[in-house]
């Protein structure tokens, strides 16, 4: 159990805490380097815009910029004067929607993030990995190799691309589906009403699709690679000359142990995911993280873009982090060591 | 009665590689007789084919590997199989496993390392006699492992918990489930220390004398043979050379070959290295013409390069394929 | 396409040159957009942008890649796990936020150049991983040893012995890397963030979607750079596959005998 904290564990927790500050950092470097003074530019494009806000909130929205951007005091001051406000989790209120916090707009588009995100997750993994294991233990089969082609050629176009050619096969050209939202317009969110929740879920099939196909791929193509290796493994001949049936070996041999490195690469390519969920978004109109950062960016709304940043990269090293917990429920070589 | 009779087995992998064939030659008419009751050792040195006949004849033939020709027939008690045209089902059902089963070389890494050893036993168990009373099981399998010598905590380990000779013993005990006919082990010993390696012997031998089945066992190691084989067969490059009672290989053998196997075992108290035959084992892929042996061979003759020596019958059981012995000059 | 870009009878910059929103037709072969621009001539200078961006790209990322992954390989180590820790950290974190946040303050003075200077610097890490990988199986055939034993100093063992072996793998992931740098280019334009004066395959979705083309029925102007975009990945993807199959590092150290 030592050596399992000490050689296991400590190097998970060194690594969850780099990402963190590695990510920090650079969000906290990036203003610095912008060749203009934030917050005078932020307040002139505000004005440019027309925003209508009287002198004594402008004062107080300068105020406010300047210690979002944390540019008071020495830079080492400045670091630690920001990573003071992350640990209480303040960033400040949303320029765009002021004075309403940031936090509080990011945990209410997060759901809707998360409701998408996290069953589409699993559901291309499940299903990427059982294919991708049965493409290469049954080479034959041709629906298998149809399948694979067309993962392949998912996989391998980027999300946007891939959610327009649904947007516009799926809703322009034969209209099956709304066009974007997350509910009906005019609708209020009401999460106890059934025709509510088939509404949203009727919106939801398309995006969910699109983060759906793009993971498929890619875990059909990863799993049919390294399961090609293990079905040559000795113990995988073992069990077939032992004249296990075709079932028992692809699920508790193959696929058993090839699951183990996709996990890794699942936590490897969350932030990928994400940052794929965002585009899927915007596409669709669907009204989580992405929508909120696009808003922002048409608005201007740093402080808004500052939070989603941070939180996308705590949220990411927080998931990853815990896929590491868990992955020695799996693999009983981690855990007896 | 014989257990196991082979007829003029060829069996060739075939394989295709960016356009340009190539069939290498790696069983090439061998024919032999398994009795019951008898330990039978296969020897010869690597890639001479001992493990692609061991395939053939446990039913494993797969793509590249194919059978050209010959027989592959057994009789278990009157219950006879044609291995070579054996329904796969059957095969599954009524064969494997329970009339012979197969300890792979390299059988330390035959266990799933993610599973406990308790559940590759179930799942074995399970596809050859449905588990309905998962207690009875437990307690059958436990009775076994120890009756083999082993405590019974192995089931409850993972793989890399264990010695690479404990992981050994627990394929054995695998392979002995069901108290089959056959037990073919390949290299059983290779890559453990001479120690475990007499364990791991010790096992083999005593599973053979309680339950009266065949072994077949290849490996190799002269050393081995000598201690455990009723008889011995010699391979080379994919044909045998010499089969003989385990003594008269020993003390009188007769192929060339053979008598410098024999000849190069190192002696107790002998110093010197043994001189090694010249020349590289044969590449099975493009064979010499004649005896296959004769680019090394101390007593070449010219006949040896153009005629395949049959293998004749010098004395009851005692087979050899050498022109020397043909002629009558050995 | 690209060669065609050269040939152009329009001048890209330049809107309302031609009828605008006309469908697909002999004359404009894609149709025309709601800015008077001829879609496939723009399309062509698209493409030709794209590319060039890509190419920037990767051969930014690549040489960060062969830099970190030479060395954390060689010299293993602290090295090799501090870089390494760095390495699987730019790998995990999400970089469409930290993306967007740059473009967000660079809007004004993004161009291509500069796209492709940030892009390569967080390109890098899934291929510095694989040759380190490389760089470690490398060291352990005897040629490394023989020359360790000779006295021959660790940089030069570097680039002589291991470089031409680590060589076709970065060829290999270049196209990989190309694809995704177009692809990020795409989604950063799409959401207004680069320079979209540039004509990319982005740009072109992104001025598509400001003139709300499905909305007012000009299809064309969105399913003809989704097109292009889709047959140029497929394109450079089998293209990398094919190439991968043939330069994999098993066959060739087969071939030199490991
Ligand atoms: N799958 C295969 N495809 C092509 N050739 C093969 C294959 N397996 C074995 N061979 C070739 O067949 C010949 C015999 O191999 P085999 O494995 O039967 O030898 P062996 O006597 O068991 O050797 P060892 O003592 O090393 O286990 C060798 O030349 C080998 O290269
Ligand atoms: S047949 Fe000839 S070559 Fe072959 S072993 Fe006998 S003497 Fe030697
Ligand atoms: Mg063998």
């Amino acid at each position: 159990m030592r050596k399992f904290i000490l050689k296991y564990l400590i190097p998970r927790i060194i690594q969850f805490l780099t990402i963190i500050f590695v990510g920090i950092t650079v969000t906290y470097i990036i203003p610095r380097l912008a060749p203009t003074d934030p917050v005078e530019a932020q307040i002139s494009t505000m004005m440019a815009m027309g925003s209508s806000l009287d002198p004594a909130s402008i004062e107080s929205m300068r105020a406010a910029l300047t210690d979002l951007y944390g540019l008071s005091g020495s830079p080492v001051e400045q670091y630690f004067t920001f990573w003071g406000r992350l640990l209480r989790g303040d960033l400040g209120p949303s320029l765009d929607n002021f004075p309403t916090p940031v936090s509080k707009m990011i945990g209410q588009a997060l759901p809707y993030t998360l409701r998408l995100l996290i069953p589409a997750v699993i559901i291309s993994f499940i299903f990427g990995n059982l294919f991708g294991a049965m493409s290469s233990y049954y080479p034959k089969n041709k629906a298998l190799k149809v399948i694979e082609v067309l993962g392949q050629v998912v996989r391998s176009i980027p999300y946007y691309i891939v959610a327009i050619v649904l947007l516009v096969t799926f809703s322009y050209f034969i209209p099956i589906f709304p066009f974007s939202g997350a509910y009906p317009i005019g609708t209020r969110p009401d999460w106890s009403s059934l025709e509510f929740i088939l509404k949203n879920l009727e919106h939801a099939v398309l995006p969910a699709a699109t983060l759906i196909l793009v993971g498929f791929g890619g875990w059909f193509v990863g799993m049919k690679s390294l399961t090609s290796n293990i079905i040559s493994e000795d113990y995988v001949v073992y069990v077939e000359t032992a004249g296990l049936s075709k079932n028992r070996i692809l699920i508790h041999y193959i696929i058993r142990t090839a699951i183990l490195p996709q996990f890794t690469a699942l936590a490897m390519v969350l932030g990928t995911v994400f940052s794929g969920a965002l585009i899927m978004e915007v596409v669709f109109g669907y009204p989580g993280i992405g929508s909120l950062a696009i808003r922002a960016i048409y608005s201007n709304d740093y402080s808004m873009i500052m939070g989603i940043t941070i939180y996308s990269i705590i949220g990411v090293a927080v998931a990853v982090f815990l896929m590491d917990l868990l992955y020695p429920l799996f693999d009983p070589r981690v855990r007896y060591q | 009665m014989t257990l196991l009779s082979v007829k003029n087995l060829r069996a060739y992998y075939r394989t295709e590689v960016y356009g340009i064939s190539r069939t290498v030659q790696a069983v090439d008419g061998v024919s032999f007789d398994l009795l019951p009751n008898e330990i039978y050792g296969v020897a010869g040195e690597s890639s001479c084919g001992k493990t692609t006949l061991i395939k053939v004849i446990s039913g494993n033939t797969k793509p590249p590997l194919k059978v050209l020709e010959g027989s592959v027939n057994y009789n278990f008690n009157d219950y006879k199989v044609d291995m070579l045209h054996i329904s796969q089902d059957e095969l599954r059902q009524n064969v494997r496993w329970k009339e012979i089963s197969y300890v792979m070389q390299g059988s330390m890494s035959v266990l799933n390392p993610v599973r406990k050893v308790i559940e590759t036993f179930r799942d074995i168990v399970d596809t050859h006699e449905r588990i309905t009373d998962k207690k009875k099981f437990l307690e059958q399998t436990r009775a076994h492992v120890n009756r083999l010598g082993l405590p019974t905590d192995v089931l409850n380990a993972y793989p890399h918990q264990l010695s690479g000779g404990m992981r050994q013993r627990v394929a054995i005990a695998l392979a002995t489930v069901f108290q089959p006919a056959l037990i073919i082990a390949d290299e059983p010993t290779t890559a453990l220390d001479v120690v475990v390696q007499r364990g791991v012997l010790q096992m083999i031998r005593e599973i053979q004398t309680t339950s009266g089945n065949t072994v077949l066992l290849v490996t190799h190691d002269m050393a081995v043979h000598a201690n455990v084989a009723d008889r011995v067969m010699i391979m080379y490059a994919g044909r045998i050379a010499e089969e003989a009672p385990t003594e008269t290989i020993f003390d009188a053998p007769l192929h060339p070959y053979t008598q410098h196997l024999i000849h190069s075992l190192p002696m107790i108290g002998e110093k010197s290295t043994k001189a090694s035959l010249k020349g590289a084992p044969p590449n099975l892929a493009d064979p010499p013409g004649g005896c296959r042996f004769h680019p090394r061979c101390p007593y070449v003759m010219d006949v040896c390069r153009t005629k395949v020596p049959d293998l004749i019958s010098v004395k009851e059981r005692h087979r050899v394929a050498c022109h020397l012995v043909e002629e009558g000059a050995l | 396409m690209i060669l065609l870009s050269y040939n152009s009878p329009y001048d890209p910059g330049k809107s309302f040159v031609v009828p605008w929103d006309l469908p697909p037709s002999q004359e404009h072969l894609f149709g025309t957009t709601s800015r008077g621009q001829d879609l496939f001539w723009w399309l062509t200078f698209a493409v030709r942008n794209s590319l060039f961006l890509g190419v920037l790209t990767a051969i930014i990322s690549r040489i960060i890649a062969i830099l970190i992954g030479l060395t954390a390989g060689y010299r293993g180590g602290w090295l090799d796990r501090v870089l390494m820790s760095l390495n699987d950290t730019f790998v995990v974190l999400p970089l469409l936020p930290i993306l967007i946040l740059l473009g967000f303050l660079l809007r004004d003075r993004m161009n291509l150049f500069y796209l492709a200077v940030i892009l390569g610097l967080f390109g890098w890490p899934f291929d510095a991983r694989l040759i380190r990988s490389q760089v470690l199986s490398l060291k352990e055939r005897s040629f490394t040893r023989t020359a360790v034993y000779s006295g021959t100093s660790a940089f030069w063992i570097t680039i002589n012995e291991h470089l031409p072996f680590v060589l076709p793998i970065v060829f290999a992931t270049t196209i990989n890397n190309i694809l995704w740098s177009i692809g990020m280019e795409v989604t950063l334009s799409v959401l207004g963030l680069s320079d979209l004066t540039t004509p990319t395959l982005g740009t072109a979705l992104f001025w598509a979607n400001q003139h709300g083309a499905l909305v007012a029925g000009v299809w064309w102007w969105i399913a003809a750079p989704a097109l292009v975009t889709i047959v140029l990945f497929l394109g450079l993807y089998l293209l990398f596959t094919s190439i991968n199959e043939f330069i994999d590092p098993r066959t060739r150290l087969r071939l030199i005998g490991g």
